[in-house]
């Protein structure tokens, strides 16, 4: 990135930070929490601990990070280095990110910036330009991505909440700022288990692992009685509704799912699981001392804001999380994909010099995509 | 601490205060080996101990019908506080860990046959209790089964690799696992073995009593019989792990079992000579029969022919996979941790 990118970065960043520390806050039980950050073009500071919105707000406009991190972990010690931190316990937090969907969209507004010479084209493992195979890939999530990542997120909610026994109001949704949702869970009785504890609570969640057994397939002595009814409660329940559709198609997939077999079953399960299943991250959830970004901040892969979704149904991040000024700026856009941002349409932009709001040249910088005039 | 009752202590003598009871019972540690009525039960102790050695369960005469209770409660429990003492004073580590994972075998019994009793409530309470106490895992009956918070029965159930184990394959509702009395206690039986062995090894060993002498060198013999082999199973499948963590425990592996942990290991390198102490624990250990079929595994006697390790295909057909994600798809257990992503 050069540096009229960087300081136009900072900038904006900065003026953000100052004018919504409403939206920026510190979590609750503060003191017990780890806190880090990223300047741009540079590592990760972490271990600071800090004691109020105050001091964060300090931080911010001292160092105007590119991204801003605070642990789900509670610890006696946060500003000790980690084996001295005395881990206490730890929120449950979930990652959906569309990229991790296999979503048929992706490759339509996926582009590859070459290493080497900057060139951008869409989609491609080799540079068209110079043959370079340094090829950086960099995604403008649709609306399709954002819609799918709810269904995830639902889905999440759903089991939590009925498998779990979560209640609602501890359930917080959060769009990540870039391409998917972090999900927290407070005050639950996971806020003490281990990270392998962690491991195999996600893949119960993303119906992984599973054996025929388990939905009434069994390997001798087969009995019609132990497939899963209709209205079952959890996996058992969601497993049946998927599979055979309606109550009167149950028996006559039952006899199908005989006939095919064991060893057929397991496949079928596996189809299941990667239908129903819930697509979270697992190495986000398994572990214990991540600092995650921080709500109400930006995300510099894309200036959108990691903002708490109060209605995700409606929730639209283009228009919602974009909080970038409307000041415009010129800058040389190379974008052959085109994006909406605050209701205005951009692009497509074939390396021509454009003059556009801040908010875009902003997400177009992050995205590499552009460079200040 | 609970309070317990005579028959308690019995099934669960590890919950009692050695001292405590035997002071109670109006008895000295010396008492035992020298009044000719009492020696007896220092054999007794020591064949507890022989028992778990060989990886059985030791069969008390609470089972039978030929001894009157009253009698036999004491001495149930005075058997097992003397075959600590005995393996105090032997010192020998291999024997205690033996013992402990016999015991809790044995208590296992016990706590599941009480948690299942509907007639008694206040046996399957103490179960309840017992295990609450001891592991905290809070379990409450529901109907025909025990519930358990599923952040408790995740800390157990970790420590399985039998994937019917895994949250997945069980019955979850309203943030509970649904578990049959045996699972219940299926589920606690590594850490009641633990609890045993630290409860041994944190009593304090007595000096020798005159009497117990004969007991305690014929232990010291007897633990030459159990080497402790040692693998690192860090790049190892679980499979493999899986089948040396049942010869470690001392309990049968099939010959399906032994047949691929021998190949595997063969395969890797390993010679007969390292490979065989590890069935050294198997209950039926036979030392010349063993050194025979490695060695025909081996292609060293016999045709000549090396046999290798079976497919996990196969070996998912004899139940000895344990697959987890880091197996990745591969097809033999010696590809394990070859294939980077
Ligand atoms: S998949 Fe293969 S290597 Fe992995 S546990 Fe099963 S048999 Fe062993
Ligand atoms: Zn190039
Ligand atoms: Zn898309």
């Amino acid at each position: 990135m050069q540096e009229a990118d960087t300081l136009f970065l900072e900038d904006s960043f900065k003026k953000y930070y100052f004018n919504h520390f409403d939206l920026i806050t510190v979590p609750e039980r503060t003191s017990e929490r780890e806190f880090g950050y990223q300047k741009f073009n540079s590592g990760m500071t972490r271990h600071i601990s800090l004691k109020d919105d105050k001091e964060l707000h300090l931080l911010l406009m001292q160092n105007i990070p590119s991204d801003v991190y605070c642990s789900n972990a509670y610890y006696t010690f946060p500003n000790l280095p980690m084996n001295e931190k005395d881990w206490k316990e730890a929120d449950l937090i979930f990652d959906i990110d569309a990229k991790d969907l296999n979503l048929p969209c992706r490759e339509s507004h996926t582009v590859s910036i070459c290493n080497d010479c900057n060139d951008v084209s869409k989609n491609l493992t080799q540079c068209s330009k110079c043959n370079s195979t340094k090829i950086e890939k960099k995604s403008l999530p649709c609306k399709n991505c954002i819609d799918a990542s709810k269904i995830e997120v639902e889905k999440l909610s759903e089991v939590l909440i009925n498998d779990l026994a979560i209640t609602k109001e501890n359930i917080q949704v959060y769009f990540s700022g870039n391409e998917g949702f972090h999900v927290y869970v407070y005050n639950s009785q996971f806020q003490e288990i281990g990270s392998r504890e962690r491991s195999e609570l996600t893949d119960y969640i993303s119906l992984r692992g599973a054996i025929p057994e388990t939905f009434g397939m069994k390997k001798f002595k087969q009995n019609r009685a132990s497939f899963p009814d209709f209205n079952e409660n959890g996996w058992r329940g969601r497993f049946s509704k998927h599979v055979f559709g309606s109550k009167s198609k149950r028996s006559k997939i039952i006899t199908e799912l005989l006939a095919n077999g064991y060893s057929s079953f397991q496949k079928t399960l596996d189809d299941v699981s990667e239908n129903i299943g819930v697509k979270i991250d697992p190495n986000v959830t398994m572990d214990i001392h991540r600092i995650f970004r921080l709500p109400g901040s930006i995300n510099s892969k894309s200036g959108l804001t990691k903002i708490h979704c109060d209605n995700l149904t409606n929730f639209d991040p283009y228009v919602e999380a974009s909080f970038l000024s409307d000041d415009t700026v010129e800058v040389i856009a190379n974008s052959p994909i085109e994006f909406k941002l605050k209701n205005k349409k951009f692009g497509p932009y074939l390396n021509e010099k454009v003059t556009v709001p801040t908010f875009a040249a902003v997400y177009m910088i992050c995205k590499k995509l552009a460079r200040i005039a | 601490m609970l309070a317990l009752g005579q028959d308690e202590i019995a099934k669960y003598p590890f919950l009692a205060d050695a001292g405590q009871y035997l002071k109670d019972q109006g008895f000295s540690l010396e008492q035992f080996g020298t009044d000719p009525d009492l020696k007896s039960l220092i054999s007794k102790a020591y064949e507890r101990i022989l028992t778990a050695a060989d990886g059985k369960i030791y069969k008390s005469d609470l089972d039978g019908d030929h001894v009157s209770k009253e009698a036999a409660l004491p001495r149930e429990v005075f058997s097992f506080l003397l075959a600590i003492v005995l393996l105090k004073l032997s010192g020998m580590h291999t024997l205690i860990k033996r013992f402990s994972l016999a015991e809790a075998r044995r208590a296992e019994k016990y706590l599941e046959k009480d948690l299942a009793n509907i007639s008694d409530e206040s046996k399957n309470q103490l179960a309840i209790r017992v295990i609450d106490d001891l592991f905290s895992v809070q379990v409450e009956k529901s109907d025909d089964y025990f519930i358990i918070p599923v952040s408790d029965y995740l800390k157990h159930s970790i420590n399985f690799h039998e994937r019917e184990w895994k949250l997945i394959n069980r019955h979850v509702e309203n943030g509970q696992v649904f578990l049959s009395p045996h699972e219940t206690v299926r589920l606690i039986r590594k850490e009641l073995g633990t609890y045993i062995n630290s409860k041994i090894i944190n009593a304090k060993t007595p000096t020798m009593i005159p009497g117990f002498e004969d007991s305690v060198n014929k232990l010291v013999l007897l633990s030459k019989k159990f080497v402790t082999y040692t693998v690192s199973t860090g790049e190892y499948p679980p499979c493999i792990k899986h089948a040396i963590d049942i010869l470690e425990k001392g309990e049968n592996l099939p010959h399906s079992g032994r047949f691929m942990l021998a190949t595997f290991l063969l395969s890797k390198g390993q010679t007969v000579q390292q490979v065989a102490p590890l069935f050294k624990n198997a209950p039926d250990y036979n030392p010349r029969v063993t050194l025979y079929q490695l060695n025909h595994l081996a292609g060293t006697s016999g045709s000549g022919t090396q046999y290798s390790c079976p497919s996990c295909e196969k070996l998912k057909t004899q139940s000895l996979c344990f697959a987890t994600s880091e197996c990745d798809n591969i097809i033999n257990p010696l590809q394990f941790g070859r294939k980077k992503k």
